[in-house]
């Protein structure tokens, strides 16, 4: 079909494989989804073609309704519902659906990647893996399902009326035989693990933490749905780290000072004890507000550069924007690093709006 | 084009059939219960007049019409990643269920129209009733008067044409090409189709100004005795008069003589691109004047459909077991959710509006200057004259016209229109004002050549260096800056010589240029306001 031609042709200029010069008309447009109370965007990006247009001071239009002189339409970002163009839109309303957790992980999806991810796992695991968890009519006798046999034969006899209860013998015949079957299930064959590191110092208001915990949840969603066998670790730190359970890492409030390098040796720890990383893919997502004590910094970069980044596939560091804070571990961070070292990705948040950037940011596919 | 209905009734996910090769497959015959339908409801058409071309239906499944849609209704084009992106939003949008297309139509001799296969019954016979009015619309029409009838086969020629010179000269250089192309492709004069501008040049008529280049032109002046000199031939009449010689003589030097409107024409005559390069132009010039009446009357073509398609089902075509289906479609085509406009809405509304006022004589001399307001309220002549007013309308009006003569302070009030804008100092689009001259004016301004900036060619030879220089006719708002520098880039490409741009930036005026490697912002110095 022509239409498919034109589709990857499109599909490939916005993953920047061809036609670079264009990319940087790509905007992304939306759809407006709804997930519970909570709207989200279908992203759907859009290459505009530059023609000569007017600006904002002249996308004023007419449209119709309530609304006392004065009242505010919508946010200048964009224009309200299209009505500005009123002779030329086809009237196309943006509505918004219902979308369940798994279609948005999809669509996210399509957006989204684990960068790196290898193939791991001892050479010698079997790749499948078998259970007994079902029973069939064919089988070696090794397998015969004794009971279940018994059970057939007794209510075949009674059934047919030759089941004497004054000598009880029962006889099986061949069908009704049973034995054991298994089914066989898969293993993963590249084993990955996400371990969230979350700071909730004092300094960590209870909005940070919401926005942290939302990046985590989504990524969370987003690699569940994709990945299989995707093992996830949490840890919390103040002034003190340690390991959490989901539970507690998504609820939990504390406060206290801010030691990020002890989540760091926590981190270093649990990857010796559990996941060894000739086994396993190891990313790393870290959220703080940047307010380490002063003294740590330099423990905290050690132990990354020395413990953490060798081991590790991706290490992630999202910084919230604090309000108390100088934020400044991420300029440290940059600082020790510069853009050199491509396993590390840093990120600002500044607001709810940011996370979605934010993962992007982090697992982008270069959309 | 397409006139697409985006309903928003949300479906499910509609499971799509695998690849579909279209461009090989035909769309299969109506099955009969539609072929009957269609010669029903084309009867009741032509009973109440309307008037049309040939009209073929093909069935299509969502993914087939979304790919025609797409194609802006027709089954192929040239290739382009732009009908890719568009293929893409609306097939999203309709697998997450926020937006359908009822229905397609092309202008064409015969008219293509396509019906979605997993539509009721209902919504067929809706979309039948609503594209025979589209029809009719095409065919009679005045602003379609001049646009080709055989646009199905000209469009497989165009995407023909451009395939050959991918093949030959590789994909990319020529998607580069149409990719500039498109930037100026709304820089035409929509009314040249219906005006001459230019008198054929005599090709021995060198001008008069030719011979005497050098000389200061000289005043026509009154005979008169010397003592009356001064008041017969002023000085400063003498002056003014020797000022607009000479801007006479400038003007017929400068190329081209008179501001050219028609920005692709002048390249096609002008630039000088190869012969591949000007056949693509040209495709992109003649798909734009197709579609730009299409542009120019989307309230009053959608109107009208609306209004037919209204008319016929609610009088002939639905059974009643159809109601409250055919209300709930009707309703979401023409729903104004809060704070916009719809062009169906409008059209309809507007349409049965003068419809009415015909009907009850409301219109005239007598009817304006009369100041009682209650004679005026129960006004009614029984004139009758509503059914052949709209089709007259119907003939000679385009959506500008159509809302300069008929959108009423009445109309306004009934309908609660407002005219909004963008404000700076809180960052967001606010209502304006509820008063009928503003909102007619901001109306009649978004419609104005199609909403677009006016823009010409003043000067090919700019600074006499080859240089192309437009002006944007400023009417008090400023272009988006990053978009027109970006275009003046696509220009260049096209013009190959440094171009420029001049308009008015921050209130005063303001030249862009480009030159190949940079762009280069100059005030030009005089303030406009």
């Amino acid at each position: 079909m022509r239409i498919e031609h034109d589709l990857s042709r499109f599909k490939q200029i916005v993953r920047g494989k061809i036609r670079q010069n264009l990319r940087k008309y790509v905007t992304h447009g939306e759809l407006i989804g709804r997930k519970g109370r909570e709207l989200v965007s279908i992203p759907l990006p859009q290459l505009d073609v530059p023609h000569f247009r007017y600006g904002k001071n002249g996308s004023g239009g007419v449209g119709q309704g309530d609304g006392e002189e004065g009242t505010q339409l919508g946010p200048g970002g964009e224009s309200p519902g299209g009505a500005g163009q009123a002779g030329s839109d086809p009237g196309a309303h943006i509505l918004e659906v219902e979308v369940s957790l798994e279609e948005l992980a999809l669509i996210l999806g399509e957006e989204l990647e684990l960068p790196r991810i290898e193939p791991k796992g001892k050479p010698n695991i079997e790749q499948k893996k078998a259970r007994y968890s079902s029973v069939r009519r064919s089988g070696p006798e090794s397998l015969r399902h004794f009971k279940r046999t018994y059970m057939e034969a007794l209510r075949r006899q009674i059934s047919s009326n030759t089941y004497a209860p004054d000598s009880p013998r029962i006889v099986p015949i061949r069908d009704d035989k049973r034995y054991r079957a298994w089914t066989e299930t898969e293993l993963p064959e590249a084993n990955a693990v996400v371990i969230y590191m979350m700071d909730v110092s004092g300094s960590m208001t209870d909005d940070q933490k919401e926005i942290v915990r939302t990046a985590a949840f989504w990524l969370d969603t987003w690699l569940h749905s994709q990945y299989r066998g995707v093992e996830t670790r949490y840890i919390i730190h103040d002034a003190a780290a340690k390991e959490v359970d989901e539970e507690t890492f998504y609820h939990t409030r504390e406060s206290g000072g801010t030691r990020i390098s002890s989540a760091y040796k926590v981190c270093v720890d649990l990857i010796a004890r559990e996941f060894p990383p000739t086994d396993w893919n190891i990313y790393c997502f870290q959220f703080s507000d940047g307010d380490n004590w002063g003294e740590d910094n330099e423990k905290s970069l050690e132990l990354l550069t020395d413990a953490l980044l060798p081991q590790v596939n991706l290490f992630c560091y999202g910084q919230v924007e604090s309000p108390y804070g100088s934020g400044e571990y991420i300029r440290s961070l940059e600082h020790a690093f510069g853009d050199g070292v491509s396993k590390l990705i840093v990120a600002e948040i500044e607001n709810k709006e940011a996370v979605y950037p934010c993962l992007k940011r982090f697992l982008g596919t270069g959309v | 084009m397409s006139e697409a209905i985006f309903g928003h009734r949300s479906l499910t996910k509609a499971d799509f059939p695998s690849q579909f090769d279209m461009a090989t497959a035909t769309f299969e015959p109506l099955p009969a219960n539609l072929a009957e339908i269609q010669v029903r409801i084309e009867g009741y058409a032509r009973d109440y007049g309307l008037d049309f071309y040939p009209t073929i239906f093909e069935l299509v499944d969502a993914d087939q019409l979304n790919a025609v849609a797409a194609y802006g209704g027709f089954p192929t084009r040239y290739p382009h990643w732009r009908f890719g992106m568009e293929y893409e939003q609306l097939s999203k949008g309709y697998t997450y269920g926020l937006q359908k297309i009822y229905e397609l139509v092309i202008n064409n001799n015969p008219c293509y129209a396509y019906l979605m296969r997993c539509n009721g019954l209902v919504d067929q016979k809706l979309v039948m009733a609503h594209v025979y009015g589209h029809c009719d619309f095409f065919k009679n029409n005045y602003w379609f008067s001049q646009t080709d009838r055989k646009m199905m086969d000209e469009m497989a020629n165009h995407g023909n044409r451009a395939r050959r010179y991918m093949d030959r000269f590789g994909v990319e250089e020529v998607e580069t090409f149409i990719d500039a192309c498109l930037s100026v492709e709304d820089l035409i004069d929509v009314h040249s189709p219906f005006v001459k501008r230019f008198e054929n040049r005599d090709k021995y008529d060198f001008g008069k100004a030719a011979d005497q280049e050098d000389e200061p032109p000289l005043p026509g002046r009154f005979q008169s005795k010397d003592y009356m000199e001064p008041f017969i031939n002023p000085p400063h009449v003498l002056s003014a008069e020797v000022d607009r010689l000479r801007k006479e003589r400038e003007q017929q030097s400068r190329f081209p003589a008179e501001p050219v409107r028609d920005v692709m024409l002048f390249l096609l005559e002008h630039a000088p691109l190869k012969p591949w390069q000007l056949d693509v132009l040209s495709i992109i010039r003649d798909e734009a004047y197709y579609f730009a009446p299409q542009a120019q009357t989307k309230i009053m073509n959608e109107g009208w459909a609306s209004y037919w398609h209204s008319t016929i089902m609610t009088r002939q075509g639905l059974e009643p077991a159809d109601i409250i289906n055919y209300c709930d479609h009707h309703s979401g085509t023409l729903a104004s959710s809060p704070n916009k406009l719809n062009p169906y809405k409008l059209g309809i509304e507007l349409f049965r509006d003068i419809e009415d006022r015909w009907n009850r004589g409301r219109f005239g001399k007598a009817y304006e200057e009369c100041d009682d307001w209650t004679a005026k309220r129960n006004w009614d002549t029984k004139a009758g004259l509503g059914r052949q007013k709209i089709f007259e309308v119907r003939k000679i009006h385009n959506d500008l016209t159509f809302i300069d003569e008929f959108l009423t302070l009445e109309f306004c009030r009934e309908y609660k229109l407002f005219s909004f804008g963008y404000n700076p100092s809180t960052d967001a689009y606010e209502i304006e004002s509820r008063e009928f001259p503003k909102i007619k004016q901001q109306l009649l301004f978004n419609l104005t050549n199609i909403g677009r900036p006016l823009i010409a060619v003043r000067d090919a030879n700019y600074k006499n260096r080859g240089e192309l220089f437009l002006e944007h006719q400023f009417n008090g708002v400023e272009l988006k800056t990053s978009y027109a520098l970006d275009t003046l880039v696509n220009l260049h490409r096209l013009w190959t010589r440094p171009v420029h741009i001049e308009t008015v930036l921050d209130g005063a005026a303001t030249i862009l240029s480009f030159d190949g490697t940079e762009h280069k912002t100059e005030k030009s110095g005089e303030i406009k306001t």
